[in-house]
């Protein structure tokens, strides 16, 4: 088959695919005991279960993990990067949360 | 919102970059930026989805279980490193499948290479010595580009390359210890991937667009002739130390430069492969779109057996 004709056919065929997608996964790993699960990247997988399997041989070929959380992408909400004004700057101003906020004589002991 | 509010948008996008500040995909960030990375990002996973095809063709054929299981983790790994970079692709809002529709259709691109046939046993060898050599020296100052998650992506892919390469020339090595017709196998490999290698890194500088802005967004750190250069002087005395001669009669050190004045660079080779011409285009083409297509009742299946399986668990809760 000519390589227009390849063409042709691929994108006739995706007219009429009804194909359901695979949906999207987060998937999170912890690297040893003793340290949090840590995002990864994501992949696509029919279910939770393949989800897992498929981030084992994604994302830890050469022992990256010893445990894995996959989570549907959709089921994650995050903050709006355009909100983070009001989010995060009301803690800006509130220095009286750093010990360096206190004024203590030089000379004082274990504090 | 207004031009005026836009035009200061971008300003502030700038400044942040050049403070060496990292994109999130949630991020403002001008068009232009997103569609420039969906392009270069969808461009390099397909690179090495496409890429596994030339090594995959020799795997049943490895001379040995070393060499198989090698070359093996080897097409593994860059199944991986597409997956990786598909997803940093996605988080700028296309999704999975256009992405694969725009690579059958022959709307993307792939990087030109593999579209070289790969003939024999040492072409493995050349492979992962040059191909692999020149895919570094491309992808290291991408681990500090502007978007965060192609700079992941790009971590985790060049932790990975290193092996490539010396599996690579591990087997280059072994053949010239061997016979005269090893030697000779090696010796074809370097002539036939060499060149095709050279241009792996891209249009000499004056023939290459938009590198201003990559060079701004840090998707470029170094230009096409540099990185060029940088792999020359680095691969030269590789291939000394193996015995093996380089394929350019007017290859020679320059002492004043500190580098290797090299011959001419056939670029009219390069443009005929990139429009679809070279000697496997149409072949990795076709085998792509047959493993996609042939593998679409598995995915229905497993998507069927998903959805069964979610139902049957919500009837056995009521
Ligand atoms: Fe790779
Ligand atoms: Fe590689």
């Amino acid at each position: 088959m000519s390589l227009a004709l390849l063409k042709e056919h691929y994108t006739n065929k995706n007219i009429i695919m009804s194909t359901k997608n695979w949906p999207l996964w987060e998937v999170f790993v912890r690297s040893k005991n003793g340290l949090e699960h840590r995002h990864f990247g994501s992949l696509h997988a029919a279910d939770a279960e393949m989800a897992l399997e498929n981030a084992r041989d994604v994302y830890t070929r050469r022992n990256e993990g010893v445990s894995i959380w996959v989570v549907e992408s959709k089921d994650i909400t995050a903050s709006n990067p355009e909100h983070n004004g009001e989010l995060f700057e009301p803690a800006q101003d509130k220095v009286y949360r750093h010990p360096t906020f206190y004024d203590l004589p030089d000379d004082v002991k274990y504090m | 919102m207004s031009e005026e509010q836009i035009k200061n948008l971008e300003k502030q996008f700038e400044e942040r970059i050049a403070r060496d500040e990292k994109i999130e995909p949630k991020d403002w960030m001008p068009d232009k930026y997103r569609q420039t990375h969906i392009r270069q990002m969808s461009q390099h996973a397909h690179s090495e989805i496409v890429g596994m095809l030339p090594e995959g063709n020799w795997i049943s054929r490895a001379p040995t279980l070393r060499r198989k299981v090698a070359l093996l983790a080897k097409v593994q790994d860059e199944a991986g490193h597409g997956l990786y970079l598909y997803s940093a692709c996605e988080t700028l809002g296309i999704s999975r499948d256009a992405l694969y529709e725009q690579l059958h259709s022959g709307k993307a691109k792939y990087s030109s290479i593999f579209n070289y046939p790969t003939v024999t046993w040492a072409d493995m060898g050349a492979v992962g010595w040059l191909v692999d050599g020149a895919a570094i020296i491309n992808q290291v100052p991408l681990c500090s580009t502007s978007f965060g998650p192609y700079a992941r992506a790009m971590v985790r892919v060049c932790k990975e390359e290193s092996f490539h390469q010396r599996q690579g020339y591990e087997i280059m090595l072994k053949l010239t210890q061997g016979t005269p017709e090893q030697i000779d196998m090696a010796q074809d490999a370097l002539n036939r991937w060499w060149w095709p290698s050279l241009m792996m890194l891209g249009p000499t500088d004056a023939e290459s667009v938009h590198t201003e802005q990559s060079m701004k967004w840090k998707l470029k750190r170094k230009s096409n002739d540099d990185l060029r250069q940088q792999f020359i002087d680095q691969t030269v005395p590789q291939a000394e130390l193996i015995g093996l001669t380089i394929p350019d009669p007017d290859l020679k050190w320059n002492e004043e430069r500190g580098s290797y004045d090299f011959g001419e660079i056939n670029w009219d080779e390069f443009w005929q492969v990139v429009k679809g011409h070279g000697p496997m285009n149409k072949e990795r083409m076709k085998a792509r779109i047959d493993a996609w297509e042939g593998g679409e009742w598995v995915r229905d299946a497993a998507m069927a057996h998903a959805e069964k399986k979610a139902e049957r668990k919500i009837k056995q809760a009521i």
